[in-house]
């Protein structure tokens, strides 16, 4: 029998119990809400936003310790980022925060958080998409 | 027409009387290539209500199909294009024979159970239901039984109406007759054996209320056909959907069984070759049944899995198959008490087939079945393709174990372990 640490790596289970950022923001400048309907996950993301810049992030919402803990890491990696800095964030870029290999089926739990930030940052419409 | 070889079999006339002793799962499991593989870790299979696993005699069937008699079918005059005719028709003829329809015509190939529900809602729904009517569904089905009527409701203003879910996973039978008092119900569309809480519905009931109304009734039976002894004349239904590859048959093929009266009466569903007797560039007459709603070629080699699967189950005996579920959900449910926060979904296990779902306290489902797979343990976990029936439930997703024949106990002992686990690994 293999430890948890082959599965989930320690941070990601640090994060996904103990998530930095959770919660909502008053008033927030963008917020945006998404799911993940394969398995029910549900994430919304709330932003201030001046001159440009990140001044505070929050999310919420239910999901595997994935996509929690990638929502998490993101949260805490983009606060005091520009926007144009967000849309130019990868999905390479939250793997590599996870560190771990991802399927296909969870593939699509860890870039839940990424898919609604952008989604969040250009607005729906504007927004080019993710590929996967 | 028939001629001697080695695939088209004579099939018995009368129904094979189930065999009389059980059979024992670990010899069935054996005969599962699947589960002979050589793998770094043993696979605990226990997701087998998405789909089943497939014998030995199913795969050599398709196999012997497509090494000896591969040809198009109804067509050719040559000698392999009529076995393969026959053998297609000799599938037929073995579903038919074991959901007790009255005649081979009334059992029309489709892809999947998904597909023979479509097929009732084009063909029937688009001829027979107009804006004013209503369709009685139920909180627990599949999205399978419940969008396509939703597009006709939307395209024709009918109203869907539901037969609520009780707390404790059953139909709240009491609200039925309120749902067809005002006589413009049309049809009742209900799950025989719920994919996520394993519940058996009282199919025979539902009929009498459904006809005392004038309206019919569609049975999914994805679960049920598979699992039990089905038969379309005792339980009064008038629409039957299944599917191939949870009866361990291949993908690719299901079926729609309907009374012969209503096939008539209903229009082609697609049209193309096969459907039709008679085409002139004006327009067509259409096939005898069940060939008007056979369009193009069909899925033959999968069509003769899936009687070599009937042929398989038949042998172990539906009963025993059934018996064999029920013990194992019992015993299940049963072992899943001594783990801690967990919360098993639905019925107590007498009122059930082999299917437990639950949640594990705060443990996302999905990391649930992480660690199991870890521990070689395949669990299906998510929604089930209920969205609807999750969040009456109030959960967003759960995981869930279910059985075919050819799983023994000592997976369900892998499953609890992994369970234990799966606490370790999140406790916070
Ligand atoms: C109750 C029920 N209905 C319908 C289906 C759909 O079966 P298929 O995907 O083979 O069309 C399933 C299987 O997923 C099911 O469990």
């Amino acid at each position: 029998m293999s430890g948890s640490e082959d599965l989930f790596r320690e941070e990601i289970l640090e994060h996904a119990k103990h998530p930095r950022r959770h919660g909502t923001l008053s008033d927030p400048d963008i917020t945006f809400e998404d799911s993940n309907p394969l398995c029910g996950d549900r994430l919304r993301i709330d932003l201030h936003v001046k001159d440009g810049r990140i001044r505070d992030i929050c999310f919420s919402g239910v999901g595997c310790s994935i996509s929690q803990a990638a929502a998490s890491m993101l949260c805490e990696e983009v606060e005091g980022k520009t926007l144009e800095e967000v849309k130019r964030l990868t999905r390479d870029d939250v793997l590599e925060m996870l560190g771990i290999e991802l399927g296909p089926v969870r593939l699509k739990c860890g870039l839940l958080a990424l898919k609604t930030l952008k989604a969040g940052v250009y607005g729906i419409h504007q927004w080019p998409g993710e590929d996967e | 027409m028939t001629r001697a070889s080695g695939v088209s079999v004579a099939i018995p006339e009368v129904r094979p009387a189930a065999p009389r002793a059980p059979f024992d799962p670990e010899v069935v499991r054996r005969q599962f290539p699947i589960f002979r593989a050589a793998r770094p870790k043993p696979l605990h299979y226990l997701d087998s209500a998405a789909t089943s696993q497939k014998p030995d005699a199913v795969l050599a069937a398709m196999d012997r199909y497509y090494s000896t008699c591969n040809a198009n079918i109804h067509r050719g005059i040559y000698g392999i294009a009529e076995e393969a005719t026959a053998a297609y028709e000799d599938a037929r003829r073995r579903v038919a024979r074991f959901v007790n329809a009255a005649s081979p015509r009334e059992l029309i190939f489709t892809r999947n159970s998904t597909e023979a529900i479509n097929l009732v809602a084009y063909a029937w729904g688009r001829s027979q239901i107009k804006a004013g009517d209503a369709i009685v569904l139920t909180e627990m089905e599949h999205h399978s039984n419940l969008v396509p009527w939703q597009i006709l409701a939307q395209e024709r203003g009918v109203e869907l109406r539901f037969i609520p879910v009780t707390g404790g996973g059953e139909l709240d039978l009491a609200a039925l007759p309120g749902l067809l008092a005002d006589g413009r119900v049309k049809l009742v569309g209900v799950v025989h054996i719920s994919n996520v809480l394993g519940t058996v519905n009282p199919v025979a009931e539902i009929a009498r209320q459904a006809h005392a109304a004038q309206a019919l009734l569609l049975l999914d039976a994805s679960q049920s056909v598979p699992h039990c002894p089905v038969d379309v004349q005792a339980l009064g239904c008038d629409f039957m959907a299944f599917t191939g590859h949870k009866l361990l048959g291949p993908t690719g093929i299901g079926a729609l069984w309907a009374r012969r009266a209503l096939l008539e009466a209903m229009p082609p569903f697609l049209g193309g070759g096969e459907m039709i007797r008679e085409v002139k560039l004006a327009g067509s007459q259409w096939n005898e049944l069940p060939w008007k709603f056979e369009a193009g070629t069909m899925a033959i080699a999968e069509a003769v899995g899936f009687g070599a699967a009937i042929d398989y189950l038949e042998s172990l005996g539906m009963e025993h198959v059934f018996a064999h579920d029920k013990a194992l959900a019992a015993a299940t449910m049963e072992r899943l008490r001594e783990v801690p926060d967990l919360t098993i979904l639905g019925p107590p296990a007498a009122k059930r087939g082999g299917v437990v779902a639950f949640t594990l306290g705060t443990i996302h489902p999905h990391d649930v079945a992480t660690v199991l797979d870890d521990e070689g343990v395949a669990v299906r976990a998510g929604h089930h393709c209920a969205m609807p029936l999750h969040e009456k439930l109030g959960v967003p997703a759960s995981a869930r174990a279910s059985f075919h024949c050819y799983t023994v106990p000592a997976e369900i002992d892998a499953l609890v372990r992994g369970l234990h686990r799966a606490r370790k690994v999140f406790a916070s």
